[in-house]
This record gives C-alpha cells, structure tokens and sequence, in this order.
C-alpha cells in the first residue's frame, strides 16, 4: 500500500492513511515489531507455539541509527530500487521510504560486497554524525517466541509478464505498480508522467487488463480483481495531472463490484474522458524511430482490427502469492491451493487453516482490495484470540509516558506550527514556505517549520525536538483533517511531555488545496488565514484530563441473517453476552429465501442450520425472534435498546451494537413488465423455485442481469453475475434441453470466482448476451408470447427471444427500515439505503459513533465469504472496548463557572445526554457523560458556561483572525 | 475594478457538515476559496453572538452547516441551532442586514459535491449582495449583539423550541405562530433599548432626535427611554430649552 500513489474509490492519499496505522503500530506498547526478520521454525499447537525467528543483520544498528541519511549521501553502490520497481536506482544503504517503519537504514550487504565492500564511506559518515550506528560486523539472531496463536498476512506480488506485450523489451511499457511509482508526487519522477525512453511527457496513455490472467493456457485461470478499479484509479491520476492527455483502458469485463466502485468507473469515463475499449489487443509493436508503442486489436464494436499508437503502455498482471509462499506453508503445516495462495479450507470459515490456531487474512489466500483486507485482519485477529480468551490481556504492557509538563494559565503561550507539504498534496498549491514566513509573524508563534509528511514517524520526533528546543507550550499542525489526524499529533505531544489537548488544527488539505487547486494564490492566503485562526484559537488552549466510562460485557446484534448470527457467535465465543434481535420470527434472513449458493454450490440451509443450532444452543446468546428495536438512548457502555416483542417492551442494557440488517431486492416493479406480464419473476423467485423443485419444463428462459443497478443511486450489485449464472446452471441440470440466455452487461464475477464462471462456460451450454446500458433490451407481448429483443455487442446487431420465462436480477438496497433505525442510533446512511461506514478504505467496519459496528450486505450487497469476513471483524470491533472494560472521554467537556451560575437550569434543559443538573442552584456537569457538543455553552443566559476545546473567546477569535480584525480579548 | 472578493465565516459541526466538506476535498471538488470555515462540535453550539460579533468584525456572510434535522450526532443540537440562527436573522434584519447574509445549511458527511454546491451559491449570493456596508458606524449591528447578549433573548433562543413542543410550566401549549409574535416583539424591543442604549452613550441626545435617528415614532422612543431610565441605564443630562437630553449611565 505504501507504494500506490492513491487509492480507490475516494482517491486518498495512499500513505497518508497508511502511514498513521504503521505509526500507531511502532508505538503501541503491545506490539513488538520484528521488521528485516524472517520465520524459521514454529512448533507445537494452539495456544503455545515457539516460533523461532531470524533477524536478520541490517548492519545498522536500530537503536542508534537516526535516519540523518549522511551513510546514503556518500555510498558509492547503486542497484535498482525494489520500492520505486526499477525505474530509478537506490544506494546500497538505503531506506526504502521516507515513512518507513521503523524509520532506519538497511546496508545491503550483497549488492555492497559485490563492489568490493571496502570504501567504508558510511561508516565514516556516520561517525562524523556521531550516530556510530553502521556496523559491518552485526551478526544475524536468532529469536525464540512464544506465541498462542499466529496470523499469517504476507501479502502477494506481481507476476511480470516477461515477453508479453513487449514488457521487457520496449522500455516504455511498463507494470502497473511502476505506473503507480511514476504518479505518486513522492515517486522517481515526482509525479511526471515520462517516457521511460526518452523523457519526454507521455501525452497517450492505454492500460491492457488481464494480461496473463483469466486465461488457464498462458497464465494464470484466476481473475486479479483489483486490475479494472487501479487502472481506473491510475486513468484518473493522469487525466489530474495531465488534462490534455488521452487515456485508453483495455478490458474484457468491468469489473466494478464494490461499494461505490461502479461510480468511480463513470466519473472516469464521463468526467475525465477515459476511453473503455472492450477487446483484449492482440501484439504490440514498437516504433523503433520514436518509441512509440503500436497496440493492434480487434475493435468488437466496428469489427475491424485497428492500431493504436500510445507513448506508454501500462500492463496489469496477475496477482500471484508472494515469495516464499511454498516454504512458510511447510513450516506452518498449511496447505496451499493450486494457484499457491493459502488454502481457504471452508468457504464458511474463512481464516482458519488446516491448523488450529494458525488463520489467514489479506491477499496471502487470493487477490482482494484494500478494504476487504482490512475487514480480513479485523476478523482474523478476532479468530486469533478466541482460543486465547482465558489469558486475554495478562501480557498487556502499559505505555510510559514522561511526567506532564504542568502549564500554568498565566505563562504566556509559545506557540509551535508545523506546515506540511502533504508530498505534492498540499505543497502543489499552497505555497508552503510563504506560509511559514507569514506564520512566523503571527503573536506568540516561537517556532514555525514546513516539513514533507509531518505525520510520518521521524517527523513526530522532528516535533519533540521543537517542543524541547524551543519550550514550546501550544503545536498546531497545518496539514490535512482533524477527523482522521488528531489523535496522532495528541500522541505525539502527550509523548513529549505535553497535555494533548494543547494542540490545534489547521486544515489545508481537503478544505484548501484540494479544493481550490486552480487557484494557487488564493489558496495560500486561505492557508495562511487557516493558519491565523488556528493561532488565534491555540493561544487560549488549555489542558484537559480524560475521564473513563466504563463498558460492560454485553452487546446487541441487529438481525438475526447469516451476518448476525455470525457476529453473535463470534462475540459469544469471546466470552461476551449477546442479544441477537430479528424481526422475522426465524432466523436466517435472505439466505433462508435461497436454494444454493455460488461459487461453492452448498444448500444455504445447510449452511445457515450449522451455524443457527449452535446459536440457539449457546448458553450466551438471548435470542429475541420477532422484535424490532422501538428505541435506542445513551452511548458507548451504556446503550438502553428498548425492544417490542409481540406487543410488550423490553429495556435491554447493552455496551456495544453491531448492526447486520442485511438488505433485499428492489422492489421490481414496472422493471421490463413485471407486474404485467406474469411469467416475469425475480431471481428470488426463481431460487424459491428451484428450492420446492416446481420450475417446470420450459424451452427458453430469459435471465436479464444489473436491474435497476449500475444507475445514479445503486452501483455494481456484486451477486448479480454469480446469482444468474449459478441459477442458469441449476435449471440445466434439471432440464438439459431448455435453452437459457443472459442477457449482461459485464460479468462481474472477480478474483477466484472466475474460475466458476469459467468451469460453467466450459460445461454448460448457455447464451450469454452482452447488451449496453445505452441500449437496453426491449419486452412486448405478442400473440399471448413474451418477445425480448436485445441489442448484441459482440454480433453488432439486433436478437430476438421469445422465452417462456424471464428472469430478472434484481438490485439490492438495505433493508426496510434501516432509515428509521439509523436515526434512533444517530448514523448515517447513504445511497441505496446502505450504511455509511467511517472510512471506505481503513474503517469499513466502524461508525463515527464509538460503541456501534457494521457489518455484512447491511453495508453494500457481498456473498457468503466476505459477509462471514465483516461479521467476524465486527464482532472483533465490539470486543475491543468490552474487553478493555472502558472507553476514555474525549477530555473536551462543559465547565461551569459557579460564580457566574444564577442556578436557572437552561443548560439542563438542553443537554441531550442529561449530563448537566442543577444541585443548589448550582449547575454540575457529570464529565463522563458530557459528550462536548456545546449545546449549554450557546444557551447558558448568563454565559456562565465554558465549553471546553471550543470556548467562546476561542470562536470569536478565530473568526475575528479569518476577518483580519484586531485581536482584542 | 477588481471583482468585489466577499469574506466569509462558516461554521461548520464536525460529524456532518465538516466531514462533507473534507469530501469536497477527497473528492477533489473546486468552490469558492473565500470561507473560512471554523470547526465545532456540533451546531448547537453556535452561539448568535458569534455570528454577530462576525459582522461586527467585516464578514460579508456567515454559513452554518449542521447534521440534517434529525441525524444530529448529539441529538437535537440542531433543532436548537435552527431556531436560534431564525432568532439571529430576525436580529439581522432589525439591524439592516439582509437575512440571505446568513446561511444554515444541513449537509451530510456523504455530501461533498452539495457541500461544494453549496459554498458556490451561497458565496454568488453575497457577491451580488457586495460588500456590508453600515448606516451608523456598526452602531446597528453593536445593538444587534447586545440582543444576543440578553437574558431575555437567550431564555427566549432556548424557549421558543420548549413552548411549542411541549409547553411552558403550565402545560400551556403555544403555536407557532403565537410564540413567533413573542419573539418578534421581544427581540423589537429589546434591539431598540439597545440602539438608544448606544446612541446616548456617545452624546446626550433628545428623544426626537433618537427618533428620528433611529426613524421610530417618538412615543414609542420615549416610552423606551422611560423604561431605560427607571432601569437606571439612562439619565437627564441637561434640558435644553424644554427639551430633556438624555445620557447612558
């Protein structure tokens, strides 16, 4: 991740959001990072491994090196650099990247010996630093350590193409993540798109997809899954660096399948003018006079074979297991699957391995995107502590902080500002050092720095040093949001001896240079006016201490599907008590509606009556069948869920609530005449049948797939494709001699499941017709028969059907009433009635809300794996806080200035926590409670209350700062 | 001539309305560079003499964002933050500002391109508004704040929302449109207290003149200067000729 320039669908910043997470890693006090280290042997089983590991010698030593970078400015050895793939080279003492964790040097003692080994520079040059951290005679460790269970999460690789399209050969094609290398502002060519051969702007630019993928002769059988989104994402980038440039995409499917994906893809093609060319080109050729790259391939819509010439080609390949695959299988004891991933021993609990205590997460099992990833990890550390959950947190270490430095009111405020570069996010069109300059001059600002990831890991150490250098008092940070970076500043002053609370953001990134980047001058004096409110505001900061609330052992899930009973077994096993609440009077949800399921062809009951026994068996889980949520009140630790059942209410005390309502099909009507024609029916429909068996013989059905989907408010439905096809190859086994048609856009049946796609292709006689969303297929009656006629894009020309059956794959949208319940739970909910989750990428399983989890199709429609996958990893989230036994508040909260207080009870009436009394005459805030909205500081009559973090005095001088005004107060 | 550039102030929550203009930006949206946007909690929090002491300081406009009625993270801050903002416009317009000066708003955290609408529109309004411009030196506008500073209107700000749903003390329901008499003459009277308030602290003035300075009916004016004066905010001066000229204690 930390070689992608950006990330889909939002376009974050990739580093930006990763490098806080791999900070919080090195920092946390029960996390011990072995980096350059490799695992040897494991014995024994679950619950007590030994895990013999190899550390190997750096030749630098961690503890000393400061990463000053003086060894890397004389080494005379240079070899290609593994991070930037080979487009530019690295020394032979290196670092692979400015945010690198543990931000060290590495001496790469091969490629140095292989020069002679002898110059000594580093050593020298590290001396003279007096850092003395090179050394050449470290020896290699070896470490035993005892472990209960292990995650395995080793990532994949590209396969490169080597011959195919003249990769290798021609130097301006390239891979993809060479590609991503060039666009990232940070990159070989900070952000220039160049031609490898000459240097000059790359001005047409074409991307071929599943270049030896989805093909069994040449390559590899599986689907890559994330090639269609990253070369849509690189499309883009492209476009956003270079507006003038042409932009071509090769395909063979679409394969848009997540939560926001598909429209991403048309923004791509309506607003940036990316061009789709569905064909798969043939050879490319080069111009041997100007490098240009010539690409001939079949043109499927004009049907004549046509050359493209382009000054770069990039490649997507396979994803394939990563090095060493083979043998860390052996010495885990796991098995690998045909293709080399990790094997998934049963598709209805993914993670686990062939052993006990040994489970998988990420792309080491199969190509996945960033977010399912990290919906993985979640669940896989879940899986990995439930057979630890009687020792859970007897090895907990507590962090050791340096004594607070106690402020005193009356100092004057020395305030320090770091102004960040944000790589070329920021640094692009703010003029990051006018803003230094200008900021120096603002009162009370001592020290003022510009820096070019200030939330990278030896920058926090850059902002210690200030604050001891300079006896700085008051930090703000300019640079992105306060809504993903804020904790990460407080640590770092909380770690520096500061209170955390003393410390302001000003945010230039997403609501500066992102927004105006047409207009760099009035963006720096936006910064700069940022910047001044943030001073004005800092300099009346004071410290705040955090309270506990504590949080119980009991948690809610909300709907009783596949997805919930998942997450309340999960949460069970881990020794909390759980509700598992459904409206239905059975559990089951969709799944029970269905006959088998794709890509594993195992009955759904099947499936669902396991795990549904061992619910209804289990002494921790209260099952409340037909009850629906009438009313939710309170927080984290302390919800209050009134529930209806059968017409009688129920008050429930629960600490956390996992949300899993599932979804269900678009309501049908008035879609290609149902509702007019009778033998017009659902694909639920067509699964009821097939599950009672009274399909009867017919000669043509008619399957019509993304109904209602891939529109402005609904994207790809993810289980349309696989649904369609799977049900197509049930109605043949029944009836061989029934013809059946799909009628598709793109078949959207990504990474491994592509090989069920293509086993059915292969052995089932079935028309698959590719139609355009411009030109959607037509249904009329005639004589009493139903007449489809649908525009093919392969044949270019009209078909005609007169099926006996149409089947249409219908849209999913959340389930009924989650608009209702997301109100009485205060989250957000967004197109297609699905959840909204905190972050796309990073946080798919959180609210903002603390205390309330997401899970499953609740959140965007899925199949069975990945559902199982969030289920786990929400269930994962809820134990964090259930197990630590508190949250902390977040600090900022009222404060009542007894002697203004006339005792009138306002603030009471307004506070919606009912964290504000009146107790002779007195108004009493009860901190715990206190969320910090506000509420009673704006409607106090006398003014005699103080919102902490967000004082009075503090807002009307940053407004008064924006408006340039004098700063009284 | 150089485009009138307008300054303004946005006040924005921070699990909606901030969350949907940090989309703007990870959307990559382009609007206006001219808010300055200031993070709160929630925007029940927004004070009206925030808002007043922004005009009083230069600002052109002043935009507040909050969670749509009913998706607050606090859960009715909002409703509170409506009547008040409808309280502030009243007090704006007492002070001879157009209300379209002051914006509430409600965008969602999955609202970056209205957000980004919306800051394009809002900052065309006051473009074409042009630039505020006061009759009295801010004497206007002073006034207006010291209204918001009021006992009276801030009981008011919270009571409005109270009354109508669910009664005063005395289970007394009141309708919309009784308790929008109220205020409206609250905040009346309580704004012209204050404007003589400040007029007289400068010079000592007659009541015609405040009158007519103020372009009230004198009986009204005088029944003020009454009050104030029985409030020991006032006093006789001189009498020139038989005119009585009052002065602020």
């Amino acid at each position: 991740m930390a070689q992608l320039d950006k990330t889909f669908p939002t376009n974050d910043c990739s580093i930006c959001i990763e490098a806080p997470k791999m900070v919080d890693v090195l920092r946390h006090p029960n996390i011990e990072l072995l980096a350059y280290s490799e695992v040897k042997e494991v014995e024994g089983a679950v619950g007590n491994f030994t895990v013999k590991i190899l550390k190997k010698p750096r030749f630098v030593r961690e503890d000393k090196c400061n990463a000053c970078g003086e060894c890397e400015k004389v080494c005379i050895v240079k070899v290609p650099s593994e991070f930037d793939m080979g487009i530019v080279q690295r020394k032979a003492i290196y670092r692979p990247f400015g945010q690198a964790v543990p931000n060290v040097f590495t001496l790469d003692m091969d490629s140095c010996k292989k020069f002679g080994g002898g110059c000594r520079d580093c050593i020298a040059a590290c001396e003279k630093e007096g850092a003395n951290a090179v050394d050449f005679w470290q020896k290699e460790e070896i470490l035993d350590i005892k472990v209960g269970s292990i995650v395995v999460a080793t990532g994949y690789n590209l396969l490169e193409p080597t011959g195919k399209y003249g990769y290798g050969k021609y130097k301006n094609v390239l891979l993809s993540l060479q590609y991503e290398r060039m666009l990232c502002a940070a990159g070989p060519t900070s952000g220039h798109i160049i031609r490898i051969s000459d240097e000059m702007p790359a001005k047409k630019v074409a991307w071929i997809q599943c270049v030896l993928s989805r093909n069994v002769k040449i390559g590899k059988e599986y689907c890559s899954k994330i090639c269609c989104m990253y070369a849509t994402k690189e499309a883009i980038l492209t476009k956003e660096h270079e507006p003038d440039a042409e932009t071509f995409i090769f395909y063979i499917d679409r394969r848009t399948y997540g939560k926001g994906y598909e429209e991403y893809r048309k923004r791509a093609e309506y607003k940036y003018d990316v061009k789709y060319v569905r064909s798969i080109p043939g050879e490319v050729s080069e111009d041997l006079e100007t490098g240009d790259l010539l690409i001939r391939y079949e043109n499927i819509e004009t049907n004549t074979i046509d050359t493209l010439r382009v000054d770069l080609l990039v490649l997507c390949p396979p994803i394939v297991p990563n090095d060493g695959h083979a043998k860390l299988a052996e010495i885990l004891g796991i098995e690998l699957d045909e293709d080399g991933f990790f094997k998934l021993i049963d598709p209805s609990r993914p993670f686990e391995t062939s052993v006990n205590g040994v489970y998988l997460c990420g792309t080491c099992q199969g190509p996945m995107d960033i977010s399912d990833s990290v919906v993985q990890a979640s669940a896989a550390a879940a899986k990995a502590v439930s057979p630890l959950t009687e020792v859970r947190g007897t090895e907990i270490k507590e962090l050791e902080l340096p004594p607070e430095i106690e402020i005193d009111s009356t100092e004057e405020p020395r305030i320090g500002v770091f102004v960040c570069h944000c790589g070329a996010n920021i640094g692009s069109v703010v003029n990051v050092p006018d803003v230094v300059e200008y900021t120096k001059t603002l009162p009370n600002v001592v020290h003022a720095e510009e820096g070019q990831f200030i939330c990278s890991a030896d920058y926090a150490d850059t902002i210690k040093d200030a604050i001891k250098d300079h006896n700085l008092n008051r930090i703000i940070a300019a640079s992105c949001t306060p809504r993903t970076h804020e904790y990460l500043f407080r640590n770092t002053l909380r770690e520096a001896g500061l209170n955390p609370f003393l410390f302001e953001f000003a945010n230039i990134r997403e609501q500066c240079s992102w927004v105006h980047t047409n207009e760099p001058e009035a963006a720096t004096q936006k910064a700069k006016d940022l910047v001044a409110m943030a001073v004005a505001k800092s300099r009346l900061l004071e410290p705040q201490k955090e309270s506990e609330l504590a949080v119980g052992k009991e948690c809610l899930v909300i709907g009783g599907g596949l997805c919930g009973v998942t997450a309340a077994l999960t949460a069970a096993n881990m020794g909390f008590k759980v509700y598992l609440v459904e409206k239905e009077n059975v559990l089951g949800g969709m799944l029970k509606k269905l006959h088998k399921l794709f890509p594993y062809d195992v009955h759904s009951e099947e499936l669902l009556g396991q795990w549904i026994s061992t619910v209804q068996n289990h002494e921790k889980i209260d099952i409340l069948t037909g009850s629906e949520i009438e009313d939710v009140e309170g927080y984290i630790g302390n919800y209050v869920v009134t529930i209806s059942q059968n017409e009688q209410r129920e008050k429930l005390n629960v600490s956390t609530i996992i949300i899993a309502t599932g979804h269900e099909e678009i309501d049908p009507q008035g879609f290609y005449g149902y509702g007019q024609y009778e033998n017009v029916i659902t694909q639920l429909q067509l699964e009821d049948m097939l599950k009672n068996e009274s399909l009867e013989r017919l000669n043509n059905i008619v399957m019509i797939n993304c109904v209602g989907s891939r529109n402005d408010i609904l994207g790809c439905c993810r289980i349309g494709c696989g649904t369609a096809i799977k049900n197509a190859k049930y109605i043949k086994d029944i009836y061989p001699d029934t013809n059946v048609y799909i009628l598709c856009q793109d078949i959207v049946l990504s990474g491994k499941d592509e090989k069920y796609y293509r086993t059915i292709l292969e052995n089932y006689d079935i028309g698959f017709v590719r139609y355009l969303k411009e030109r959607e297929p037509q249904i009329y009656g005639e004589h009493g028969e139903l007449v489809v006629r649908a525009y093919d894009t392969y044949l270019d020309d009209e078909i005609e059907l007169r099926p006996d059956l149409i089947v249409l794959t219908m849209a999913t949208e959340g389930s009924e009433g989650v608009e209702e319940l997301a109100k009485k739970l205060k989250i957000p909910v967004g197109g297609g009635k699905f959840f909204q989750e905190a972050h796309m990428k990073l946080r798919p399983l959180d609210f903002a809300t603390d205390g309330i989890y997401l899970c499953g199709c609740a959140q965007s429609p899925k199949g069975v794996t990945d559902t199982i996958a969030q289920a786990i990893g929400a269930a994962n989230k809820a134990s964090i806080p259930m197990s630590q036994g508190l949250v902390k508040s977040k600090g900022n909260v009222a404060i009542v200035d007894e002697e203004k207080c006339i005792g009138c009870g306002i603030c009471a009436s307004v506070c919606a926590y009912d964290a504000i009394r009146v107790e002779e005459n007195v108004a009493k805030v009860i901190e715990a409670k206190c969320k910090g909205c506000g509420c009673c500081g704006a409607s106090c009559i006398e003014r005699a209350v103080k919102m902490s973090g967000f004082t009075d005095d503090q807002l009307i001088l940053q407004a008064r700062a924006a408006l340039h005004a004098e700063v009284e107060k | 001539m150089k485009e009138f550039e307008p300054r303004i102030i946005g006040y924005l929550c921070n699990w909606c309305s901030y969350a949907g203009a940090d989309l703007a930006g990870v959307s990559r949206l382009e609007y206006p560079p001219n808010l300055r946007v200031i993070r709160v909690m929630c925007s029940g929090r927004i004070d009206p003499t925030f808002i007043l002491d922004a005009f009083l300081h230069g600002t052109d406009g002043v935009l507040v964002g909050g969670c749509h009625l009913g998706d607050c993270h606090y859960i009715t801050g909002n409703y509170y933050a409506e009547k008040k903002i409808e309280l502030t416009k009243k007090l704006l317009q007492l002070a001879g500002i157009p209300r379209e000066r002051l914006r509430l708003v409600w965008v969602s955290a999955a609202e970056g391109v209205r957000f980004a609408q919306i800051v394009k529109e809002f900052t065309e309004t006051i473009k074409q508004l042009g630039p505020l411009n006061y009759k009295n030196e801010l004497k206007e506008i002073q006034a207006a704040k010291e209204v918001a500073e009021s006992r009276n209107f801030r009981i008011l700000a919270v009571k409005v929302k109270e009354f109508v749903d669910n009664g005063n003390k005395y289970r007394e329901l009141f309708t919309t449109h009784e308790i929008n008499r109220l205020a409206d003459e609250i905040i009346n009277n309580e704004y012209i207290s204050a404007r003589i308030r400040l007029s007289i602290k400068e010079k000592a003035m007659s009541v015609k003149e405040l009158a007519q300075q103020l372009d009230l009916a004198p009986p009204r004016v005088l029944r003020h200067m009454t009050d104030l004066k029985r409030a020991g905010f006032a006093t006789i001066d001189r009498i020139e000729g038989t005119t009585p000229l009052y002065k602020a204690t």
